[in-house]
């Protein structure tokens, strides 16, 4: 499946719910099945900044295509970087940075986010398209 | 403690616009009082008719607005005064808030510290409360020492005696400490402070809004607050100094209103207070701040004590029945404040889902990450009531507590 085949799923199962308690649960069902890191990676190098709770993402190439590890010590950032690893992990630098972030609207994740966390959603995604980024560069480079 | 009366919290909560908001769908429940008090529709008229029948700059018009706001002003100075027992009125000083106050006193050290003299802090200390020292200390190459806490969150005072001498210039510690709400033995840490002829300087933020200040029974030589934790609006800070003290540092702002005289070589300083009130103040917040002050007054603070009293009790031996619940800061001199974590769920988490069902609390490090690291904790969801909540709020926070737990573990 491509970024937006997976978006497009996303948005299918959150509709399911009609009250933010259950999308909540939802979302941290999610996070329960989230690639961990390995413990050497949850330093202060690989903290995504901007976010009140810690979040832990590392980026590894493999067949051109980019996979992300994460975690956190919250369990709804936890939920909510599993949603976009599930969207943005397994593709390539430049399907990444092109992606859209429209599904986060549409599945009710940012209204239902405090400001806070809100701008620690914005800066994970920022953090995954910049690890595209890097990878896109050194590739141009080699 | 004087006999206190029980107050009608019903009648008191029509007081309060705010809280009939309606917050995710829910009701508000504002347990967020240690960060900020709400304000009554008494505080919010005085700003209203300061703007719209008096607004004008103080101390220097002739004209007839510029007195009346000069008069209001003045006013509220007289009631800090005689509220904190203060001898004179010109040893208050108005700031924008606790943290520049503590920068004025802090800036003024600067003059007085030598290198290697002392300056004592405490390690239950507000990040505003660490970081002007550290720069002094930069400055004048003075040391901080610092008061450790034990497990219960109290001051180990056999620890800070330890630590005076006569290098000894000035101790810093909070009457109440934000994180925690444990009270702490400032009468007893200033008399030792003052065998050494250290000055001590008292952040009250935390301490006012809940008892009775008397900077002449404490025999403190600074004390400092926030009006916006009493009934005040935000961006009024208050700096009780000793008339001795007061004229011992300089000023911290260059401006108008604190010079006696200006050539373009030397210019000379005002008297207290104007010495410390450079430019236009906040002139609606200071007349608002006395508002919220005869508000509080009116209820009385015994009373109040006694009714928060009642509400922390209740609240204690309800989270105590939440299974693997962990309060911070266990003692019987305490605030309305419980820091609490709930096994290993990021108070975060709990944070997120109380707002989302109406309940405003605290989550984090309180900008007190040293007592963070001490309980080697990523922070704490701390409730904190005033005499507007009610044990029928407590109860719904309790419930939605229950909630989230069932959601997060």
């Amino acid at each position: 499946m491509n970024i937006s085949q997976i978006q497009e799923e996303l948005i299918d199962e959150f509709a399911m719910f009609d009250n933010w308690m259950d999308r909540y649960q939802y979302m941290i069902e999610l996070g329960k099945s989230l690639p961990i890191i390995n413990k050497k990676f949850k330093t202060d190098d690989f903290l995504i900044k901007g976010c009140q709770s810690k979040v832990w993402v590392q980026a590894d190439i493999k067949d051109n295509k980019i996979l992300f590890k994460a975690d956190s010590d919250a369990i709804i950032s936890k939920g909510i970087i599993a949603i976009l690893i599930r969207v943005y992990s397994g593709h390539s630098a430049d399907e990444i940075i092109n992606a859209n972030s429209e599904f986060i609207d549409k599945i009710g994740l940012k209204e239902n986010l405090s400001p806070n966390r809100a701008n620690g959603l914005s800066s994970m995604i920022k953090q995954l398209k910049l690890y595209a980024l890097a990878f896109k560069t050194k590739q141009n480079n080699e | 403690m004087k006999s206190s009366k029980n107050i009608d919290v019903k009648k008191i909560r029509k007081d309060f616009p705010i809280l009939n908001r309606i917050v995710n769908g829910q009701k508000l429940v504002y347990f967020d009082n240690a960060a900020t008090s709400q304000t009554p529709q008494t505080v919010i008229d005085s700003i209203t008719s300061y703007y719209s029948s008096y607004n004008s700059n103080i101390h220097r018009g002739v004209h007839s607005l510029s007195q009346e706001a000069t008069n209001e002003y003045e006013k509220s100075r007289i009631k800090f005064q005689k509220h904190l027992n203060a001898d004179n009125s010109y040893e208050i000083i108005f700031t924008s808030g606790t943290t520049h106050a503590i920068n004025l006193v802090a800036n003024g050290f600067k003059k007085i510290l030598n290198k290697g003299d002392e300056i004592i802090i405490s390690q239950l200390e507000h990040h505003s409360n660490i970081v002007p020292w550290q720069m002094l200390c930069e400055e004048t190459g003075a040391i901080i020492k610092v008061i450790p806490i034990n497990d219960n969150g109290e001051l180990i005072i056999k620890e800070y005696e330890k630590l005076l001498n006569i290098k000894t210039k000035i101790v810093f510690v909070n009457h109440v400490s934000n994180a925690l709400g444990l009270i702490n033995p400032v009468k007893e840490i200033i008399e030792k402070a003052h065998i050494f002829n250290a000055a001590v300087l008292i952040d009250g933020a935390q301490a006012t809004p809940h008892m009775q200040i008397d900077v002449k029974k404490l025999d403190v030589d600074f004390y400092v607050t926030s009006t916006h934790k009493i009934c005040g609006p935000t961006g009024v800070g208050v700096l009780y100094g000793k008339e001795k003290w007061l004229n011992k540092i300089p000023p911290y702002f260059g401006g108008g209103e604190m010079i006696e005289k200006v050539t373009l070589h030397k210019s000379t300083y005002s008297g207290l207070p104007n010495k410390f009130e450079a430019g236009t103040p906040n002139i609606s917040g200071v007349i608002a701040s006395g508002i919220g002050l005869d508000y509080i007054n009116n209820i009385g603070l015994d009373n109040i004590a006694n009714y928060e009293n009642q509400l922390l009790n209740y609240a204690t031996d309800k989270l105590l029945e939440i299974e693997n619940m962990k309060i911070y800061g266990i003692s019987k001199n305490k605030t309305s404040v419980i820091s609490f974590n709930i096994s290993n769920i990021h108070p975060y988490d709990i944070g997120t889902i109380l707002d989302k069902l109406g309940i405003a609390v605290r989550t984090g490090h309180h900008c007190a990450q040293p007592i963070m690291d001490y309980f080697n904790i990523p922070g704490t969801v701390r409730a904190s009531f005033s005499f507007y909540n009610t044990k029928k709020e407590i109860d719904y926070f309790i419930d939605s507590l229950n909630k989230a737990v069932s959601m997060l573990s």
